[in-house]
């Protein structure tokens, strides 16, 4: 990945021995270059060749492991800057604070709450972040011990005190935990401790450059990086020279970040949230578990890590919404997941019993999916007549969304029903059945 | 160790608008990077707010709506100097009761609205139909007359209704915006057709028809982001200044709808709408927005600090 033939060339003994079963050197590096053969076929390569291609073709942010089991979190992978080249790989992992100095055992059952249904999916927070407040060793072990009892996700330790640090492993260790973390002063000893217990560990720099020398002091492979910046427009532009340099294969930034939504502002703290989610960030701390705060956040973070060469569409075939009969009405849509949940939400909430048609536009929504010749009367006549529904109702009659008004001459003319042109948005559909529907 | 930040050598930028007249003018665009990026170019102006004020009595807003404008629903002066008062930049005169469901006002009424609106605030003005697509081409042309040399911004032009309001647009001095359903080629395809009959292609914005948080938004971010890659490469017709309607498509949300005791899983409803409101337009401002078009006074007023903030340099 990201070598050419003639980079791995170099790097080749080159006796041409063919024992790789290839003619030459030069033709096993163009095999290797194109993922067609890979390092182990040449019985005869150096042990520091070996890694300088291991690590070249490692990818650009490494993968890094918080917790065990099932709400294990897993970050990194990353390796574009921009959604539209190719989908973001591990979304944000948010989590919440809790300090020692808190009733730990309320908090951590409030954020075991902070679970959200979307379309028919859960969404939750991910991590929880004990927090050294109180500077004293035994209650943040206490405060970690008791966080772990009462919760499943993951526990970020944050403290820059090693003493303290040990004392909060010798409880958590055994789960993974990520250890926030090693800075300038504490490196070696977070060093050593992470190392133990083989846990992912935070390092933070007071800058990029400090972040960087830190890292290659290390010596550490499972990270995650701290750039030490705290206020948004700040983390904004580190997050971007973090990302861009690990895709430059700038080694010590080939990792996930974490950032901390501090803003002692409590609308802005969310906000900023808001832009670190959207940008790069492997992690966002949150000092809120407020349900009000967190919802906008989770939905955001399954916004943008949304496969965009992948709609989310839900499965093309003739659905009832409550108990329909041959004078129920028929709707028309796409079946574009949120397009089709806003229809049978918005038929749901005016109690009609109905009939929806989503039609398969590979999942885009109405006025895209006319606009890319997906949505038309040939496919919607065509879904009328194959999906059984002639025999479901007596009249024939078809409601269309607004926004496509076009559509309906053709669509009578084709499919022989005639077509009624609803709201343009959903929202519009209970008042438009009453106003307008008689079988 | 030494760390090479890393800077992209963009060759253009977007385009700058500038909105109303001296000395009230409000310029928006211009940037030579990506948003707030202010360590590889210049961003010369901030993104903007504008409130919606509504020539007819919204019946479809929930109450925590309705409540910072009580008293002036009904008055659209009033109303739209109560926006200036919040602090909006612009003021977002909407002509809902052009809509044959509603009023049918005519395109003589409407005139008259926006002129009363334009006469009583001292920030610029963005006049918005009622979205039926033939009637907004009637009105805004009387509109556009009414608001001579105001140097509004109006709309939303489309594919069937632009050569109206880009008619209007050019005689009266104003700039539109120009709306396309999701799609990168349309908004260009548009801008071209826009731009072929002379009117001046710092007098656009787009309108990605953006979608609400949880509701698509990632679409428009992605066109966003792919129209200002676009214009720092120098593609003059994806270079204007976006606008995001985003109030329109926020409150629509169930998220921000849903009073507390529905699904009190969701928190307190008046921060969560707001929220909803708010970070759709945050979210839409990275990836490029500069226009944003809000409902709730409190958001515009989290909006502009957020921006105050990114505004800051971030320059190494
Ligand atoms: S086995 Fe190794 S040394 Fe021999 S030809 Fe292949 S690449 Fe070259």
């Amino acid at each position: 990945m990201g070598l050419t033939g003639l980079e791995i060339f170099k790097q080749l003994p080159k006796t041409n021995c063919k024992d790789c079963g290839q003619p030459t050197c030069l033709a096993f590096a163009m095999q290797l270059a194109s993922g067609k053969a890979s390092l182990d076929q040449c019985p005869h390569i150096s042990d520091a060749a070996r890694e300088a291609l291991d690590s070249a073709s490692a990818p650009p942010v490494a993968l890094v492991k918080i917790g065990k089991g099932e709400k294990e979190l897993q970050l990194g992978n990353e390796t574009v800057l921009f959604r539209h080249d190719k989908r973001f790989e591990h979304p944000t992992g948010i989590a919440i604070a809790v300090n020692d100095t808190d009733a730990v055992s309320d908090k951590v059952q409030q954020i075991n709450k902070l679970v959200f249904d979307r379309v028919g999916q859960v969404h939750n927070v991910n991590l929880v972040a004990v927090v050294n407040s109180s500077g004293d060793a035994g209650k943040f072990a206490d405060a970690v011990k008791t966080a772990q009892d009462n919760t499943d996700f993951p526990l970020v330790l944050v403290s820059e005190d090693p003493a303290a640090m040990e004392k909060a492993l010798e409880i958590a260790g055994a789960n993974n935990p990520l250890i926030c973390g090693a800075n300038a002063s504490n490196l070696e000893a977070m060093v050593e401790l992470a190392k133990k217990y083989d846990a992912p560990l935070v390092i933070k720099g007071a800058n990029l450059e400090e972040l960087a020398s830190l890292v290659e002091k290390s010596g550490y492979k499972k990270l995650i990086l701290d750039s030490g910046a705290r206020e948004v427009n700040k983390v904004l532009a580190d997050q971007t020279q973090i990302r861009r340099q690990a895709l430059k294969r700038f080694r010590p930034f080939g990792y996930p970040t974490i950032t901390f939504a501090d803003n002692p502002d409590p609308i802005q703290a969310v906000v900023d949230a808001g832009v670190y989610i959207a940008k790069y960030a492997g992690i966002v701390v949150m000092y809120t578990d407020n349900p009000a705060d967190i919802l906008p956040l989770i939905t955001l973070r399954l916004n943008i890590y949304t496969d965009p060469q992948k709609p989310i569409a839900v499965e093309s075939k003739l659905y009832e919404v409550g108990n329909p009969g041959p004078d129920s009405p028929v709707f028309v849509t796409t079946n574009f997941s949120l397009t089709y949940f806003c229809v049978q939400g918005d038929v749901e909430a005016g109690r009609i019993d109905a009939y929806i048609l989503p039609v398969d536009t590979d999942g885009i929504s109405v006025l895209t999916g006319w606009a890319a010749g997906k949505f038309t009367p040939e496919k919607i006549t065509e879904m009328v007549n194959n999906c059984g529904i002639a025999d479901k109702v007596s009249h024939r009659k078809l409601i269309i969304p607004g926004g496509v008004a076009v559509l309906s001459g053709k669509l009578q003319e084709l499919s022989g029903w005639e077509v009624l042109v609803g709201p343009r948005e959903s929202a519009g559909i209970p008042s438009f059945i009453k106003q307008r529907w008689s079988a | 160790m030494a760390v090479t930040i890393a800077k992209e050598k963009w060759t253009s930028k977007v385009s700058e608008m500038v909105l109303g007249t001296e000395p009230n003018t409000v310029k928006v665009g211009g940037e030579s990077t990506l948003p707030f990026l202010h360590f590889e170019g210049e961003i010369p102006n901030r993104p903007i707010t504008a409130l919606e004020v509504w020539d007819l009595e919204p019946t479809d807003w929930p109450d925590i709506l309705k409540k910072p404008f009580e008293g002036v629903l009904n008055d659209p002066v009033a109303w739209a100097k109560k926006n200036v008062e919040y602090g909006a930049d612009v003021v977002a005169l909407r002509l809902m009761s052009a809509h044959p469901d509603y009023k049918n006002a005519t395109p003589d009424e409407c005139a008259a609205t926006a002129k009363a609106v334009a006469d009583a605030v001292n920030v610029p003005l963005i006049v918005i139909g009622c979205g039926v697509e033939d009637k907004d081409a009637e009105v805004l042309e009387k509109v556009g007359e009414a608001l001579n040399g105001k140097n509004c911004l109006i709309g939303c032009a489309t594919e069937k209704n632009y050569k109206t309001i880009t008619a209007t647009a050019m005689v009266n001095g104003h700039s539109i915006i120009a709306s396309s359903p999701l799609d990168i080629n349309l908004a260009k395809q548009l801008n071209i057709l826009v731009t072929e009959m002379n009117l001046a292609a710092n007098r656009i914005a787009i309108d990605p028809l953006v979608g609400a948080l949880g509701y698509g938004i990632e679409y428009a971010y992605s066109i966003m982001e792919r129209a200002r890659l676009g214009a720092l490469m120098g593609d003059k017709m994806l270079a204007m200044p976006v606008i995001c309607f985003v109030g329109q498509e926020a409150w629509k949300a169930k998220e921000a709808k849903s009073p507390d005791d529905e699904n009190p899983e969701w928190g307190a409803q008046e921060r969560r709408a707001i929220l909803w409101e708010v970070i759709t337009a945050t979210t839409f401002a990275q990836a490029g927005g500069s226009i944003f078009v809000l409902r709730h006074p409190e958001s515009v007023k989290e909006v502009k600090k957020h921006i105050d903030k990114m505004m800051e340099s971030n320059a190494y």
